[in-house]
């Protein structure tokens, strides 16, 4: 255990200090990423991507700052954001989980073409997994791609495709090896969601905005290159992407943001004059929750010095996601019992919603249930968690199949 | 940086859970914790010869000048095995305590009789810590009145380190005209409570030498903290696995129990609950030595955390055995009283909370 700061740490931390007192007031609200990202956004994105403050590791030929693997600036850069209130940066699927997906599997000329954009905020990336028929068993995809004159020619239908009624581009698992088992059928694509063929019906969720699409493939033509590693190695892949979509889903540094918001709430005055934070049975809400969020920071501080020294930290890793989407409900729940009857007011449609505090904290109260469920739902995470984690035998399958 | 154990770390945590595994089996377990004094002189001896004793004590008073963390790894241990030795108190919070508020001559005299294993140190904070129980203690003329009850490490020990209200501490004799012990079996038969009533009891020593008592006193219950939250991870850690072990050969309907989701998810749940606590303990006890301005948040934060996860994690571990977990037979019920006592010594995890919140100022002292 060495946490000492060098030399080197301490003058990172001190510019990053410097640079958010300087330069807060070019940020974007936290939070957003429901939308595609304005200019305010992807102007902080590159003042970010400039000063190394975000993508600091993602090698320079492909658009990143190319800073060597350093567990502790990560930590100190993430920490000055997330103590500040401003924003860190833009996080979303394409960022977290395609582009790392690349930078461990894909071709040099896929991750020279797609990880500059996508780290810019100008390339949004969604999703194609589940199906209307496979959700939590997602190997059994039904969504087919035949090969036809140097194209895949792709035909089915994807649910739950977050943010594709604005994406520019789909990584999609589909089925490629109709003759081949369940698992080994399945191939990689990315597709342009501007293709013909390709439709995108909206699906109003229980926020009573439209988060969510469903989507159609009627003969779309994508070249047989655009494929991460091979035919028949989709399986492999999108585990790939749901091992990172999973740590992102659990992210420490976005709880930490939570609990700092939260306390910044309680903190402030009420229109009697009394705050939150003074009262003895509101304090321990937050200070349990607190004790919660530290144990997730420091277990993730440990799972980054793991990955730094190529050690695979199995059942430490496994249970990230489950552990960071039920710690993030709790937080917001306390959020929305701190805002209590004033904060029911609640208008989710149009611009104003992403300013209106109140409106928010209830969105994200009810889109944490909805990450509780995407990604792998709890039970299957528990799943995964007893069985690759724990060792723990498998479930019969049912009528022995 | 680096978040994690050193080579020699866990090196060090192998070869002490050989010895414990090896030491400890059941009916030794048994045997040992019936007179619930939390001593055993062959343990106490095998311990030393590990360096247990020494560990914290500086080079210069021949120990191993080892830190928080290192200790924090031995509590863990002794916690997973419910082993019933001092360590907390008499090998932790006593070595800080007289690294802290000691004068030079007094130093010089106590740590060393400390890292050699000759004397063991009963520990009692008593109000200062939250602890229940009566505390009133005054010091006329070197000599000191009173009551103080729930000693943590009094069982077999040769001395007694007891904090007045202003934070400075008096360090007894065990053998001392006008104390009378009481020693009581607590719910966890492997560690004694010790409640002191004191007469004009001589001070072997006042250890006055701080000018901010009150501050060294509570770093000395933080250090007690974090061991206490060490131990609680260990005894959760011990029922985890041997729920997860259960679950793996008990057969029930044709199938092993752990192939069935609802016991398959309680130990996914235990897991989950229990695997973050590591680098949180981890964390809390190398920033008593390292990070001043975290210490005291990261180890109320610790100890109260600790407490409620594996509250949980005992109940559930207990319940995946069935009706067995319930028995005396599987011994289990040794780690989930090391737990039930960890949480309400120095202090419940709302009173821990409570020291969190006034450590960043959100409360007023």
């Amino acid at each position: 255990m060495d946490l000492t700061l060098t030399e080197k740490h301490r003058a990172l931390r001190d510019e990053v200090n410097a640079f958010i007192a300087r330069h807060r007031d070019r940020a974007p609200r936290l939070g957003g990423g429901r939308k595609r990202p304005d200019r305010k956004v992807l102007e902080w994105q590159a003042l970010l991507l400039e000063c190394g403050y975000f993508a600091r590791n993602i090698p320079r030929e492909y658009g990143g700052f190319g800073a060597p693997h350093d567990v502790t600036e990560m930590a100190i850069i993430a920490d000055a954001f997330s103590r500040s209130g401003v924003s860190p940066g833009i996080h979303n699927q394409g960022i977290s989980m395609l582009v790392p997906t690349l930078l461990e599997v894909g071709t040099e000329e896929q991750k020279r073409c797609w990880i500059g954009p996508t780290i810019r905020g100008e390339v949004i990336w969604c999703q194609g997994y589940s199906e209307p028929g496979s959700g939590s068993d997602l190997a059994a995809a039904h969504t087919r791609a035949a090969v036809e004159d140097g194209f895949f020619v792709i035909n089915g239908q994807k649910i739950w495709t977050s943010s594709a009624h604005y994406a520019d581009m789909m990584f999609l698992l589909c089925r490629t090896e109709p003759d081949k088992p369940k698992h080994a059928g399945l191939s990689y694509l990315l597709v342009p969601m501007n293709t013909p063929g390709i439709e995108v019906r909206p699906l109003r969720t229980m926020t009573g905005r439209a988060e969510f699409n469903e989507t159609f493939f009627t003969d779309v033509r994508v070249p047989v290159d655009q494929i991460v590693m091979g035919r028949g190695d989709g399986w492999q892949v999108a585990n790939i992407t749901l091992k990172y979509e999973r740590l992102l889903l659990g992210d420490a540094n976005k709880l930490q943001h939570r609990l700092e918001a939260i306390r910044r709430m309680m903190q402030e005055p009420r229109p009697d004059g009394s705050r939150l934070l003074d009262c003895a049975e509101w304090r321990d809400r937050l200070l349990r929750l607190q004790g919660e969020v530290m144990a997730a920071r420091y277990h993730n501080l440990r799972l980054l010095t793991d990955q730094a020294e190529g050690v695979d930290s199995s059942l430490a890793r496994l249970i990230v996601k489950y552990h960071g989407t039920m710690l993030a409900h709790r937080l917001t729940s306390l959020a929305v019992d701190v805002l209590g009857s004033a904060g029911l007011a609640y208008e989710p449609q149009g611009e104003a919603a992403e300013d209106d505090p109140a409106t928010t904290w209830h969105i994200d109260y009810m889109y944490d249930i909805g990450l509780i469920i995407g990604g792998g739902s709890s039970n299957i995470q528990k799943n995964i968690i007893g069985e690759r984690g724990l060792g723990l035998p498998r479930e019969p399958k049912a009528g022995g199949a | 940086m680096r978040f994690g154990l050193t080579e020699d770390q866990k090196l060090f945590d192998h070869s002490l859970r050989g010895f414990l595994s090896a030491r400890l089996p059941l009916d030794v377990l048994r045997r040992l914790a019936e007179p619930g004094n939390g001593f055993d002189a062959e343990l106490w001896k095998g311990l030393g010869e590990l360096g247990l004793q020494a560990m914290l004590v500086p080079e210069e008073y021949g120990g191993a000048g080892l830190g928080l963390l290192d200790a924090a790894l031995v509590a863990e241990a002794l916690g997973f095995h419910a082993a019933p030795t001092p360590f907390a108190a008499s090998q932790v919070m006593a070595v800080r305590a007289l690294q802290a508020a000691a004068d030079d001559v007094q130093r010089r005299i106590w740590i060393p009789r400390i890292a050699a294993g000759e004397i063991r140190i009963g520990v009692g904070l008593g109000g200062m810590s939250g602890q229940t129980g009566r505390t009133a203690l005054r010091l006329q003329g070197g000599r000191l009145s009173g009551a103080v009850d729930g000693l943590l490490d009094g069982g077999a020990a040769t001395h007694f380190l007891v904090y007045l209200a202003d934070g400075r501490a008096a360090l007894l004799d065990a053998d001392a005209t006008g104390i009378t012990a009481t020693l009581r079996r607590s719910v966890d038969r492997t560690r004694p409570l010790v409640d002191l009533d004191l007469a004009e009891t001589p001070a072997v020593e006042v250890l006055e030498a701080s000018n901010a008592p009150l501050q060294v006193a509570a770093r000395v219950r933080h250090a007690g903290r974090v061991m206490l939250a060490a131990d609680m991870l260990g005894a959760a850690q011990a029922m985890l696995d041997r729920a997860v072990a259960y679950a793996k050969e008990r057969v029930q309907f044709g199938r092993v129990i752990g192939s069935f989701q609802g016991v398959k998810y309680m130990c996914a749940d235990m897991a989950t609950m229990l695997e973050p606590c590591r680098a949180m303990v981890w964390y809390a006890a190398y920033a008593q030595d390292a990070i001043p301005e975290e210490a005291a948040i990261a180890a109320n934060h610790a100890k109260a955390h600790l407490a409620e996860v594996t509250r949980e994690v005992a109940r559930l571990a207990t319940e995946v055995h069935g009706g067995m977990g319930f028995t005396d037979l599987l011994g289990l019920h040794f780690q989930f009283k090391r737990i039930t006592f960890d949480r309400q010594v120095l202090g419940t995890p709302e009173r821990c909370r409570h020291d969190a919140a006034m450590a960043q100022g959100w409360i007023g002292a």
